[in-house]
Parts: C-alpha cells; sequence; structure tokens
C-alpha cells in the first residue's frame, strides 16, 4: 500500500492551538494543515460526521485568524476591501465575503462581524492570514481614522455543531441562545468563559461557534464535551469538517477558491454587492463578468458507478476534458460519490451527463445542483 | 502511533500488505496499521471478475484503496495466479478496518514462486520495520 496523501507524523514546528495536548489525550490522529498541527480525526470520520449530522459534535478551529478593525473609518476601509455590504451589518450581527486581488481573483473568504458602530472582527483562514494579514494593513494605508490588530495568537475558537448543539449549550450560559438568529451573535459567558457566541458554522447543521480568549479555551472545551456527552456530544476533527461542508457545498478555500477563482465563477454571487455604492477593490473586474458571462462556473457532480472522486480529477464529456474537481469525497450522509468543480457554463446545466477520470477510467456521472445536502429545518 | 496488532501466522511486506500461505495457495490482504492510518474504507477497486485469468508478479499493483480521505495503491508481495478476490468487499469494504486479517482479506493467489514469501518480513521484523521507519 501507498498513500497518495501523506498521513505521516506531523514535522515538530509546525503551530498548535491550546487544545493540543487535550486531543492528544482523547487519541486524536493529528496532522498538518496549513502550517498546524491539527487533530485529523479521533473516533473515525464516519462516526464523527454522523454525530453532527445526527447529535452534535465538537471542532477546534483555534488556528483560524482574527483581526479587529476600529475606529470611525473602519466601515469605510471594509466597504473599500470586500464585495459584500458591511454597511448592512447591525451590532450584533455578521456576514460571509471575500477579499478579491484587482483581477477580482480570491485571496480569501472570510466572516465580518459588527461587534459594535465602528468596531468590527474579521475571521480569516489559517493557511492565508499571514498574507491576508499584509493584504488589510496594505490596504490600510491612507486610512488614519482607523486602527488594525492582529489577534489571531491570542484568540481561540471553538465549533459546537449539529441540530443537538443549543440545548447542550444553553445549561452553560445566561444568555438567551434561541433569540441569536442565524449569522448572529451575542456576547456572554459559557462555563464562566467570556464568549462571542455566534451562530454559525461549517457543516450544513445548526450550531455555535465560540470565540473567546486563548487561554480559556481548554476549559470552554472540557465543559462542552462534559455537558455533551449525555447528548451523543464527540469530539470531531478536520476530516468530518471536510466532508461535512462538502455535502453542503459549502467553497474550501484552496480548493473551490484561490487567487485564479473570483467569488462569482464560486457561485457566491449573493454575497458580491456590487450597487453598495463604494468602490471596492476588483469591481471593475467583477463588473466586467457579470456582464459578459463567467468563464466558468463552480458544479456539483455525482458519480453514477462505484468510485470515489478526488480533487484535480479531470470531469470528461464526451470524452473530452471540460474541466477538473475540486473536491471529492464519499458524502457519508448521502452515501453518494460527489464532488465539486470547474466547467464552461455551457457544460454547467444539471442533468448534464459527464465522465470523471478515475486513473484512467472514465466513470459515468452527472452535474448535480449544490447544495448535495440541506437540513429539514 | 495507535498499537496495531501483527500476527505472528503472517508475512508482511514493506507495503503493508500481509500474506498468509497455506499449501501453494496465499491469501493477502493490508495489515491493521495500514487499514488504521487509511481510516475508514468506503471503496475498493479490485480485480473483481479476473480470476482464473490473471498471473500477477510480486511487486505488481493489483488495485487501488479508497478511504474517506485518501487514495492508495495496492502491491502484491507474491507471484501467482489469481484463484479468488473477496467480492464481499464491494458492498462492505468497512470489513477492510474491522477485520483486516479476516473477511477484510482482499486476494487468494496460486503461488508461482514460494520461496518469495521467506523474502517477506515476519511479525517481529514488519513491528520492528513500524517502529524504524519513523511510523
Amino acid at each position: 500500500m501507498s498513500a497518495d496523501t501523506s498521513t505521516d507524523a506531523a514535522a515538530p514546528r509546525l503551530k498548535r492551538t491550546p487544545l493540543y495536548d487535550e486531543h492528544r489525550a482523547l487519541g486524536a490522529r493529528l496532522v498538518e494543515f496549513s502550517g498546524w498541527e491539527m487533530p485529523v480525526q479521533y473516533s473515525g470520520i464516519l462516526e464523527e460526521h454522523r454525530a453532527v449530522r445526527e447529535r452534535a459534535g465538537l471542532f477546534d478551529v483555534c488556528h483560524m485568524g482574527e483581526f479587529h478593525i476600529e475606529g470611525p473609518g473602519a466601515l469605510d476601509f471594509l466597504q473599500g476591501l470586500v464585495p459584500n455590504n458591511v454597511a448592512r451589518l447591525a451590532d450584533g450581527q455578521a456576514l460571509y465575503t471575500q477579499i478579491c486581488n484587482e483581477q477580482a481573483g480570491t485571496l480569501d473568504d472570510l466572516l465580518i462581524y459588527r461587534l459594535a458602530d465602528a468596531r468590527y472582527m474579521a475571521v480569516v483562514n489559517a493557511g492565508t492570514m499571514e498574507s491576508d494579514w499584509a493584504w488589510f494593513t496594505k490596504q490600510a494605508a491612507g486610512h488614519a481614522d482607523m486602527t488594525l490588530s492582529n489577534d489571531s495568537d491570542t484568540t481561540g475558537l471553538i465549533a459546537l455543531q449539529g441540530p443537538r448543539a443549543l440545548e447542550i449549550l444553553q445549561p452553560l450560559t445566561a444568555t438567551e441562545l434561541g433569540a441569536i438568529a442565524y449569522y448572529h451573535f451575542a456576547e456572554g459567558t459559557v462555563a464562566g468563559v467570556s464568549c462571542l457566541i455566534s451562530r454559525t458554522g461549517y457543516t450544513g447543521e445548526d450550531g455555535f461557534e465560540l470565540y473567546c480568549a486563548s487561554g480559556d479555551v481548554v476549559t470552554l472545551w472540557r465543559a462542552l464535551l462534559e455537558a455533551g456527552a449525555p447528548h451523543g456530544l464527540i469530539p470531531a476533527g478536520l476530516g468530518a469538517r471536510d466532508t461535512l461542508r462538502l455535502e453542503a457545498g459549502y467553497c474550501l478555500y484552496g480548493h473551490e477558491l484561490n487567487e485564479q477563482i473570483s467569488p462569482l465563477e464560486a457561485g457566491l454571487g449573493w454575497s458580491v454587492k456590487l450597487e453598495k455604492g463604494h468602490d471596492v477593490i476588483g469591481r471593475e473586474a467583477l463588473l466586467a463578468q457579470k456582464q459578459q458571462g463567467l468563464p466558468r462556473k463552480l458544479v456539483g457532480i455525482e458519480l453514477r458507478d462505484r468510485g470515489v472522486p478526488r480533487a484535480d480529477y479531470v470531469i470528461l464529456r464526451d470524452g473530452k476534458p471540460i474541466g477538473a474537481l475540486t473536491s471529492g469525497t464519499v458524502g457519508p450522509t448521502l452515501g453518494k460519490a460527489i464532488g465539486m468543480g470547474y466547467v464552461s457554463p455551457e457544460n454547467a446545466a444539471p442533468g448534464t451527463e459527464i465522465a470523471i477520470d478515475i486513473r484512467g477510467k472514465a466513470v459515468p456521472a452527472a452535474i448535480v445542483p449544490l447544495p448535495f445536502y440541506k437540513r429539514a429545518k | 502511533m495507535a498499537k496495531t496488532d501483527q500476527p505472528d501466522d503472517l508475512r508482511y511486506a514493506e507495503t503493508h500488505e500481509w500474506v498468509r500461505v497455506d499449501g501453494d495457495e496465499a491469501t493477502i490482504g493490508i495489515s491493521d496499521y495500514a487499514q488504521d492510518e487509511l481510516g475508514d474504507v468506503v471503496y475498493l477497486d479490485l480485480p473483481w471478475d479476473a480470476s482464473g485469468s490473471r498471473d500477477f508478479k510480486a511487486g505488481e499493483r493489483f488495485g487501488d484503496i479508497e478511504s474517506v480521505k485518501a487514495t492508495s495503491e495496492l502491491f502484491i508481495p507474491v507471484s501467482g495466479a489469481l484463484i479468488a478476490v473477496n467480492n464481499t468487499l464491494q458492498s462492505t469494504p468497512e470489513l477492510v478496518n474491522s477485520q483486516p486479517y479476516g473477511d477484510g482479506w482482499m486476494l487468494r493467489v496460486r503461488l508461482s514462486d514460494p520461496a518469495e514469501v521467506a523474502k517477506l518480513m515476519d511479525a517481529a521484523a514488519y513491528t520492528e520495520f513500524l517502529k524504524t521507519a519513523g511510523h
């Protein structure tokens, strides 16, 4: 046997989250991810995936980056930086957006929280945190009435995801969780720890993301695991996080998004608000794509025969290459081999019969609508 | 690494396949270590319909194994003519995880060069290999 994907023990120079010792004690398999030594699985990806869909899972996402943008000029700065309309946020509300270069290529995708008037927090991906920070500081030149701070090292983040998340979390906090709508948040105390309690996630399930001081992460993690155990909560790693987000049709930076791909191509047009009345980096290129049509579109695919689609496999139509996959797996909840990838718009219609080149074999497949999985409300 | 099991009655290849010899026949699968490294197995591509019609040379690739997270190639440690393929793995690939040395077997061959078996590692040598190879 020879694995294509290295699962070797992580090199010693990798960064570790405050929960590293907890993961070791829980028997996690640790792998390198974006420069971090992170748990890919504890009990097994399928079991963790199922727990999140049916009960709840707990994820260490401390590797994500957090920037604070504060001052009277903060809103103007952010409006020029991201294509979504930050001005529509009320206090206690968050939005999903991207940062783009002038060519409309995506430098990262991120969340922006409005903490208060003229106080915002941006949450960025671990693998792009350093380049994002360089981009933020470069673009901030000339904005004298605001300050930027990179608080990634002092901010912890735990995601509690699954249909039982609310009933697990509620006994640990006086904050009325039912009053926090999707993509909203409240500041409160959870198990004695000061937290920003955000009703967001990356799994396709209901759930919360809890931001706190790095020094409090272990306390919070242990309290959540203990409170959740009677409800079937288990720790879940990056492996389940990936299969969950893929079933839910969410983009993963470095796969569905990169510096050559625009948010419009990635199907994120709902978050691109070019009519917001503020210039934004990449606006001309995004407008041109809107007017002239997209060169390619993100699509979902499903195999009609047995096999497992993976990132970089070639998509065929009538035997000819028409694109490539950016992600693929066997969706544990769906029991189907699914993937996402890019094809030109004329090949993007759901129902289009295609094939995936799996190690030289053309395996029949079809274009299907995204997302693959949507939870019953 | 997690504690894994290496039964004494088997021989092992550096690519983590095992061989169980019975007369001039050999059964082949992957080790407990290998299945643990792969994680949940979801699909195998084996020569399902090739029994009686295929000769393998030692070291030849005989299929692929897919877990949720990765794809790996499978190599046969000994030369021989294919007698049987474990067709139950088509519907229950997870047997490779739960019973790597039992119902998770993959191929059975008639050995064409039984002397090759002695060149493979015994359980003690394989256990040592797993330690020293940095696993």
